[in-house]
């Protein structure tokens, strides 16, 4: 087997030293009624070609040839070159994690500075060297402002990720914990009304997501000034965090969390990713996950080291603020690189095309009959679409034209169906969105040659723009 | 080596009694074990403590440690020293690096605990082990 | 050699900075194309209140400036590429290159999650093939991929158990967890509403029949156990222990970070495991990553089939494949989508490499390695349990602590020659441990020369002790002041 170093001649000698005469002997301990009979059932051994085929062959099998204009906590952007040119340096991708920090320098300061960036973003005091990803994340943050507030309540918005709410469900359902949810105004934002009434209650957080799942940038400053005068903390999660490259920072929250997929990781069919959580510096004895700190070693030379261990279960068991034990360090540093890349002007030139993307999209959009982007509040790169029919519908007649047009809300959000979630991001082309809307156009017109007069008449007055 | 005038707990804490208030720390032989320490977390003025349960932890690099009460009271004062200068228990941790003090409500609490010379002997015996 | 420099500071590659310490203002590492629609004023278009001018202190370099910065980083670490890495439990194996090649595949890599599963049959077949592979490999008769590490899998193998045991009647109060156990086993069991009762080992470092008869009330849920353990050694009473702990009517979960000792040598289902996690980063070679990302699948017996997170991927009607979301049971998501799906392609292009035969030959050379350090090293230092090791070694630094040398010192002096240290202090069982586990990926040569290096610290701590607890002197930094840096944490740049 090609990835083991020994020959036989190396395993006999070894052997021989071991006082053993079969490797069998190795494995005495083992009652022979509780070892393998037999063999596994595992395909036959393959080559590299071979390896390299089958994998091909799956590829295949994809949407590759496809526009995406998928969203919803996954976000497809260009990832310069050479990101991989760094990632695939073996002293970074095969160590392991820094506890020997003399010879675990390259990962401590690439993580010190990912929490750097990561402060800067999200205009807080303190950020963890990363989480497994946006769901894990926001729950963590969500534990983090339990402990600290010592309440036993949440209130989350429903457009936070559905899928954000659910692993949140699944964490605090045994930990004696209430979650209400608080429902959108016709805006697509909160309802500050209903979010006024719950907080009636004593509760630990109130949780909202900005750009939310609609993609609607949330009141941050409202929504603070509401659960502050509750005494509750506020969670923001952000799950396409590009936006902070035009987007003011939640900094009146206590805990900013979210997603940093969008930062140089690929979009690999959901994982891995990389969460963050970022605080204010009271608050850190409090956070879960790693910390990278700065130090002096005997010389006086800086250098960086895991800190406040004590917080984490290593060391703390069953007290410990997580049971998490790992960083998604690689897809950090994908994210440090390409955030040094981008820097301050690139990012922002890149936040502002997706900007200008997803609006014109927007707004050719609007103009074929029988379509609407119900949702005034301002958006980034993502919308919510009223499709002219039925939406099923609409993304197979899409298909036909090799695009994946959206993602159908009826599916998290039973009163949203006939609702499409469209992301634009930069890699999108306008003759990909021109072809999309003329889709929508002809469906349009073969849909409303059923429809009432009345309404294809007010729908296209009402879209001169 | 251990001062006479402290009375000592199985779980390495020593306390100081006038008329009715304790004084609690840890001893050298605890702030020994657990090497350089960073951070303390104390229960705040008010609180109540009960004896043989934890009222805090304390903190090394590498370690977090239980303190607990040989006394049951209200917590009338904590040493705000500690907050910036943890590094005081391992420096003076019989005087100036005292923890808590609490109003002592059964003196027979304090009755259990080990002289100097006791808890000498028992710090010899736990090595031996 | 540095003291002899004086009048500038020496080149970077001694002494890095901070990117931000590097910025330049009008710099950037990247050119967008043109942008083929109208513009949209972001002030305008977004408001006032929401509109963000600038971001503070943010880096300005340029693209030579990223990949030099980045490449003097990475020349500061040790990595399994780099050498041996005997870490115990960690299996710091060969992260082999085909992986990461096929990892980037355009159509594995690019693809979204919410892609319409009739066009994602290639991604949904490497998930239901990679599950069906560690199936066959555990004995087990279902596995899901979403846990994104083992800590993940750990929680939700217990929420598993809890759902399947209230479904009975009562899911019951504690969970036990032996003395010797990874620290993220009570961590994971606190999260789900359990409390920890500790057992203790008994003089063979394994699970005590009698403790585990006197801890077994009827409000224990399970016994969370690692097999072989953390010293290395088999629970050669497994099958007792597992029938015990159903005699009372609880279950049994394993903890697999050690299962590069038994792949194609024995299956947990065969013990009597009701549910295990696997840690795709360490016996099935995804890299480390310098911390993560890992993967934890779960895999279960059938009974608890209905209980596995959703969606779980099956087979279509039309011979595809499909997600299903219809899972009435399900203890709910743990992570978002899938999983760490990049994981499992890696994962699997690993089984494929080795087929069965490859496999077994992986765990015996494992074990023989670790084997072979052991005879080598144990008149040096103190082996505080004899019984017979698996794949990984535990030695204690009792002979050396006379010298007031420890085992960290120990390991800071390893460094000097070389080698990535092992693993220090744990399991907590064993006072000052110094665990071993060389895995498969290790000639003899390198073996040789990692028992040699021991050897020769052992003697230099016999000859001048002192010597040793300075170490290490080899390396860019010495050891670092971590009680300050705990004290006064300074957890991000800032700019003077």
């Amino acid at each position: 087997m090609r990835y083991l170093p020994n020959s036989p001649a190396d395993r006999a000698a070894m052997l021989e030293a071991t006082g053993h005469q079969s490797v069998e002997e190795l494995f005495r301990q083992i009652p022979a009624e509780l070892k393998l009979q037999g063999r596994l059932n595992l395909p036959r051994p393959l080559s590299e070609p071979e390896i390299l085929d089958f994998f091909r062959q799956a590829a295949k099998q994809s949407s590759r040839d496809y526009v995406s204009l998928l969203g919803a906590g996954a976000y497809s952007h260009y990832r310069p070159v050479a990101i991989d040119a760094l990632l695939s340096r073996g002293e970074f991708f095969t160590a392991y994690t820094p506890y020997q920090a003399e010879i675990a320098q390259g990962t401590l300061q690439a993580m010190f500075e990912f929490q750097t960036l990561i402060t800067q973003l999200a205009g807080m005091e303190v950020a963890n060297a990363s989480l497994y990803d946006g769901s894990t994340a926001t729950t963590e943050a969500v534990l983090m402002a339990l402990r600290i507030s010592r309440r036993d309540r949440v209130v989350v918005a429903r457009t936070v990720h559905p899928e954000y709410r659910q692993v949140l469900q699944t964490y605090v359902r045994h930990q004696g914990v209430e979650v209400i949810e608080i429902a959108y105004s016709p805006s697509g934002q909160l309802d500050r009304a209903q979010l006024e009434a719950a907080l009636k209650q004593d509760t630990a957080a109130v949780v909202v997501q900005s750009p939310n799942f609609f993609g609607s940038l949330e009141p941050v400053r409202e929504i603070a000034e509401i659960a502050h005068k509750n005494s509750a903390l506020l969670v923001v999660t952000i799950a396409e965090p590009l936006s902070l490259g035009i987007v003011q920072p939640p900094s009146d929250a206590d805990i900013v969390c979210g997603e940093a997929q969008s930062f140089g990781v690929p979009v690999a069919f959901g994982g891995p990713y990389v969460g963050f959580l970022a605080s204010r510096e009271k608050f850190v004895r409090q956070m879960p996950g790693r910390l990278i700190g700065q130090a002096q070693d005997t010389e006086g030379r800086r250098g960086f080291v895991l800190t406040l261990a004590t917080r984490e279960q290593h060391i703390r068991r069953e007290k410990a603020t997580s049971n998490i034990c790992t960083n998604q360090s690689l897809c950090a540093l994908a994210a440090t690189i390409y955030l040094c890349l981008l820097g301050k002007r690139g990012l922002k030139a890149l936040a502002e095309q997706n900007l200008a993307k997803a609006h014109y999209a927007a707004r050719q959009l609007r103009a074929v009959p029988g379509t609407a982007t119900p949702f005034v509040a301002p958006h980034f790169n993502e919308f919510v679409v009223r499709t002219p029919g039925d939406a099923e519908e609409l993304l197979a007649a899409l298909r036909n034209e090799k695009l994946i047009g959206g993602l159908n809300l009826g599916r998290f959000y039973p009163e949203l169906a006939n609702h499409l979630l469209v992301c634009v991001t930069e890699i999108v082309s306008k003759e990909a969105i021109d072809r999309m809307v003329e889709v929508y156009r002809r469906f349009a017109a073969a849909t409303n040659s059923s429809g009432s007069a009345a309404e294809f008449h007010s729908a296209s007055m009402g879209r001169n723009l | 080596m251990y001062p006479q005038e402290l009375l000592y707990t199985k779980e390495h804490e020593w306390i100081r009694v006038d008329e009715s208030i304790g004084t609690i720390g840890i001893t050298d032989h605890a702030q020994k074990e657990l090497g350089d320490i960073v951070f303390v977390e104390l229960p705040r003025v008010g609180d109540q403590v009960t004896a043989n349960e934890s009222f805090g932890t304390v903190e090394s690099v590498k370690a977090v440690s239980e303190i607990y009460s040989p006394i049951t009271g209200e917590v009338t004062a904590i040493n705000p020293r500690l907050q910036s200068t943890p590094e005081l228990l391992n420096a003076d941790p019989h005087g100036d690096a005292w923890l808590i003090r609490v109003r002592l409500t059964d003196r027979r609490e304090i009755e259990s605990l080990m002289t100097a010379d006791d808890y000498e002997a028992y710090i010899k015996e736990k090595k031996g082990e | 050699m540095e003291n002899r420099i004086r009048y500038a500071r020496p080149h970077v590659t001694r002494n890095e900075d901070l990117i931000f310490e590097r910025t330049s203002p009008g710099k950037s590492g990247v050119e967008l194309p043109p942008l083929d629609v109208p513009v949209v004023p972001a002030e305008e278009s977004l408001g006032r209140e929401f509109f963000r001018p600038d971001i503070k202190g943010f880096p300005e370099v340029s693209e030579l400036d990223v990949i030099r910065h980045f490449t003097r980083l990475s020349t500061w670490n040790y990595g399994v590429d780099t050498g041996l890495y005997p870490l115990g439990s960690c299996t710091m194996k060969y992260n082999p290159r085909v992986n990461e090649v096929v990892a980037r595949l355009e159509g594995l890599a690019t693809d979204h999650p919410y892609t319409p599963e009739s066009l994602a049959q290639g991604c949904l077949r490497i998930l239901h093939e990679t599950a069906r592979c560690l199936a066959e490999i555990t004995g087990m008769d279902a596995v899901s991929l979403q846990p994104a590490a083992g800590a993940q899998g750990e929680l939700t193998g217990i929420l598993m158990i809890r759902a399947c045991l209230a479904e009975r009647g009562n899911p019951r109060q504690y969970i036990l967890v032996p003395d010797s156990a990874h620290g993220t086993n009570p961590a994971s069991v606190t999260i789900s509403g359990y409390e920890v009762r500790n057992i203790k080992s008994n003089a063979q470092g394994c699970i005590d029949l009698a403790e585990l008869d006197r801890a077994l009330t009827d409000e224990v849920a399970g016994l969370m156990l690692t097999n072989p353990n953390t010293l290395g050694v088999f629970e050669v009473q497994i099958r007792e222990i597992a029938d015990l702990v159903h005699a009372r009517g609880g279950l049994v979960y394993m903890d697999g970070a050690n299962m590069n000792a038994l792949v194609g040598i024995a299956r947990p289902a065969d013990f009597g495991v009701d549910v295990m996690h696997l840690n795709l980063h360490k016996t099935f070679t995804t890299p480390h990553g310098g911390g993560g990302p890992g993967s934890g699948p779960v895999a279960v017996k059938k009974f608890l089939e209905p209980f596995l997170p959703t969606p779980t991927v099956e087979n279509a009607a039309d011979g595809g494949y499909r997600l299903n979301f219809d899972r009435p049971k399900t203890i709910g998501r743990v992570r978002s989508f899938y999983g760490n799906f990049g994981m499992a392609v890696r994962a699997l292009a690993y089984i494929l490499a080795n087929g069965y035969e490859g496999l077994r030959q992986t765990t015996e050379d494992a074990v023989l390695n670790a084997n072979y350090v052991r005879k080598r090293l144990e008149d040096v230092f103190d082996l505080p349990y004899d019984a017979p090791s698996m794949h990984e070694c535990v030695f204690s630094d009792k002979r050396q602590a006379a010298r007031g040398v420890r085992t960290m010192d120990i390991a800071k002096r390893l460094i000097d020659y070389g080698f990535h240290p092992y693993t220090t202090a744990f399991p907590l069982i064993v006072s000052g441990a110094l665990m071993i586990e060389p895995t498969e990926s290790a000639s003899k040569t390198e073996l040789d020369e990692f028992v040699e290096a021991l050897r020769s610290v052992a003697q230099e701590i016999e000859e001048d002790p002192q010597f040793v607890l300075k170490a290490p002197y080899t390396t860019r930094i010495t050891r670092l002041d971590e009680a300050t840096a705990a004290r006064k944490p300074i957890l991000r740049w800032k700019p003077a």
